[in-house]
């Protein structure tokens, strides 16, 4: 005779299992909706930008990104001067940053004798979590005051009177301004690029590294000939995550930009950025053109962080099904 | 003398490059070291002159008295009370959000496209600019309340809040031995509560560390706060009006010309700096706990 009870038996004709499987469809049912919660709030930040800026745009349309003029009292606004700072004071982060950090990310993988290794790490890790108004506050008081007595001085007698980039260190030294910002950003992406860099380099193979080591390549020849191209994918990665970084941040260059809506040939001079604009003048804003145009700028920052990004994890993805393989 | 002579050709020019690949490499190897020097002094820097700074305008009175107007002394009382209020709102929202859509990624989305795009989503959420949190959250809450309002701080602190835990909910979850789940399984326990009381447990230290982590991250978020609970110079509890807090009191007290508010403002950089470390170091000792357990 035939003894074989099905599944399906037991689950119709027990009340428990019809409980549990509604508790299941229940559960699973919750993490899914949170999940696509996640996913729609993307697309709302996005539908909310642009609706904000929709009075703007329509107001000035395309030549919004082109124009320099910033005019709250004739509700006259073009967004080309936070734009630019805020490309300005990105590239002069990366410019001083990258390097920065990568030599510190070779020194903790290569160089940094084992006891050190970790106290070195955790500071640097540490130095990423202090938020960035302190950065901020810190760049107003300290910081910005040392560059006007003692670096923007040298750059302007030195720098200043070069040929071709001297208008780049021209004018009284202010302290505060695009330069200054720029500086304050790349202390802010170190621990950040650092930490990326280092994870990067450790997803290296340790065979490869001894074999380079055994056939008698210096420490720099294993790094520039084996490790980086090895990493190469991740640490572009690891870089635009810091550059998307800097591009969005907010309190550090409010403080020490010098909100001027002028773009000056000097990056001594005072200037602006999108974020910073938006954190100095939003609350005060009059008038539905002055406030769109504000969210209007926060879309371009959307926009332009948004392609970093993508591409950075991207890369990062590809880095890892590369380590994983 | 012979010892030239006997050399075979090419030595020299062996010697040289090797001397030459050893001075790059001193040169080079230097330079990582003094990358590594010229970071911490930023570190040592900033820290040294937030704890003079910071140190000296600490006093019982910045606990226990309100923001005072220009002039005369007070304390930040209700900043702190706001930022302790935000946060923890702010962390009650967000938290079960993450938890669940990282539960999702880890126990029922694997390998599915949906996962896949949510997982690319949320990390672009997670290092997204904080500002355009708080006009995304302007937009939606602010404009149709119509004010300000402690709330719509709560809720944008809670949007910077669910891409950690969803991230680190994930990660933990994922590093749970599948022969747990299989065995629970085995026993008849149905899914969701394999989920809840096997997987959660085993992840928990972890979990925890990711919500610790995100305390951290948003107890010192100024730009998502400056137009939703916006501040306020007095004592609230009403979480429909603008509501005092430590990152913009800070912001607005270090740029104002009043010495004794920019005093104020070191005080309560010095107390969140303080908080975000402490938050810090605890999220990796409970994160080394949860690894030794897992050994």
């Amino acid at each position: 005779m035939d003894m074989a009870v099905k599944a399906s038996d037991i689950s119709a004709a027990s009340p428990q299992a019809r409980t549990q499987r509604r508790n299941d469809f229940l559960f699973r049912g919750a993490t899914l909706f949170f999940a696509l919660l996640v996913l729609t709030l993307l697309g709302g930040v996005i539908i909310s930008l642009i609706h904000g800026a929709l009075p703007a745009l329509k107001a000035f349309g395309f030549g919004f990104v082109g124009t320099e003029i910033w005019n709250p009292v004739t509700e006259k606004f073009g967004a080309l001067a936070p734009i630019y700072g805020t490309l300005v004071t990105s590239a002069i982060a990366m410019l001083v940053g990258v390097p920065v950090s990568f030599g510190i990310a070779i020194f903790l993988t290569e160089l940094c004798p084992a006891w050190a290794k970790r106290p070195i790490g955790i500071a640097v890790e540490l130095l990423a979590g202090i938020p960035s108004i302190i950065y901020g506050i810190w760049g107003l008081f300290v910081f910005a005051p040392f560059l006007q007595r003692t670096v923007q001085p040298f750059l302007i007698n030195t720098l200043g009177t070069v040929p071709g980039i001297g208008v780049w260190f021209k004018g009284p030294p202010y302290g505060i301004g695009v330069l200054t910002a720029g500086l304050i950003l790349a202390i802010m992406i170190l621990p950040f690029i650092t930490s990326i860099t280092r994870d990067v380099f450790e997803t290296m193979p340790a065979m490869l590294r001894e074999s380079a080591y055994g056939l008698g390549a210096t420490t720099w020849e294993v790094v520039r000939d084996i490790t980086i191209p090895y990493t190469r994918v991740g640490l572009v990665g690891g870089v635009m995550l810091g550059l998307g970084r800097a591009l969005g941040e907010t309190m550090a260059v409010t403080f020490v930009i010098g909100n001027s809506h002028h773009i000056a040939s000097s990056l001594l001079a005072p200037g602006t950025t999108i974020s910073a604009a938006i954190a100095n003048e939003f609350t005060e804003a009059v008038g539905e053109t002055y406030t769109s145009s504000l969210i209007a700028l926060g879309l371009v920052l959307f926009v332009i962080t948004f392609i970093v990004l993508a591409l950075a994890k991207l890369m990062l993805v590809r880095m890892n099904r590369k380590a994983g393989t | 003398m012979a010892v030239t002579d006997t050399s075979p050709p090419g030595t020299n020019f062996a010697m040289g490059r090797y001397k030459r690949r050893k001075v790059s490499n001193t040169i080079t190897m230097g330079l990582a070291i003094g990358a590594a020097a010229f970071g911490l002094l930023w570190l040592v820097w900033i820290l040294a002159v937030l704890l003079i700074n910071g140190l000296s305008a600490i006093s019982v009175s910045l606990f226990t008295q309100m923001t005072p107007p220009p002039g005369s002394a007070g304390g930040l009382l209700n900043a702190i009370f706001g930022s302790l209020v935000m946060t923890v709102l702010g962390m009650a929202i967000g938290t079960p959000i993450g938890i669940m859509a990282g539960t999702y990624l880890a126990e029922y989305g694997k390998g599915t496209k949906l996962a896949e795009v949510t997982r690319f989503i949320n990390d672009i959420l997670l290092s997204a600019p904080s500002i355009i949190v708080g006009l995304f959250i302007y937009t939606i809450v602010v404009v149709p309340m119509g004010h300000f309002s402690a709330w719509a701080g709560c809720i944008s602190l809670a949007v910077l809040v669910i891409p950690v835990v969803v991230r680190t909910t994930e990660d933990m979850l994922n590093l749970v031995p599948g022969s747990l789940r299989e065995a629970a399984a085995a026993l008849g326990a149905p899914r969701w509560k394999v989920i809840v009381q096997v997987t959660y447990r085993a992840a928990r230290s972890g979990i925890m560390t990711g919500v610790l982590l995100a305390v951290a991250r948003i107890s010192g978020e100024t730009a998502p706060l400056l137009f939703t609970a916006l501040n306020n110079q007095f004592w609230s509890v009403n979480m429909n009006a603008p509501m005092a807090n430590l990152p913009v009191t800070i912001f607005q007290f270090a740029l104002s010309p009043y010495e004794d508010w920019q005093r104020l403002a070191w005080g309560g950089s010095l107390i969140i700096t303080v908080a975000i470390l402490a938050l810090n170091v605890g999220a990796r000792m409970l994160a080394s706990i949860g690894t030794k357990k897992g050994q």
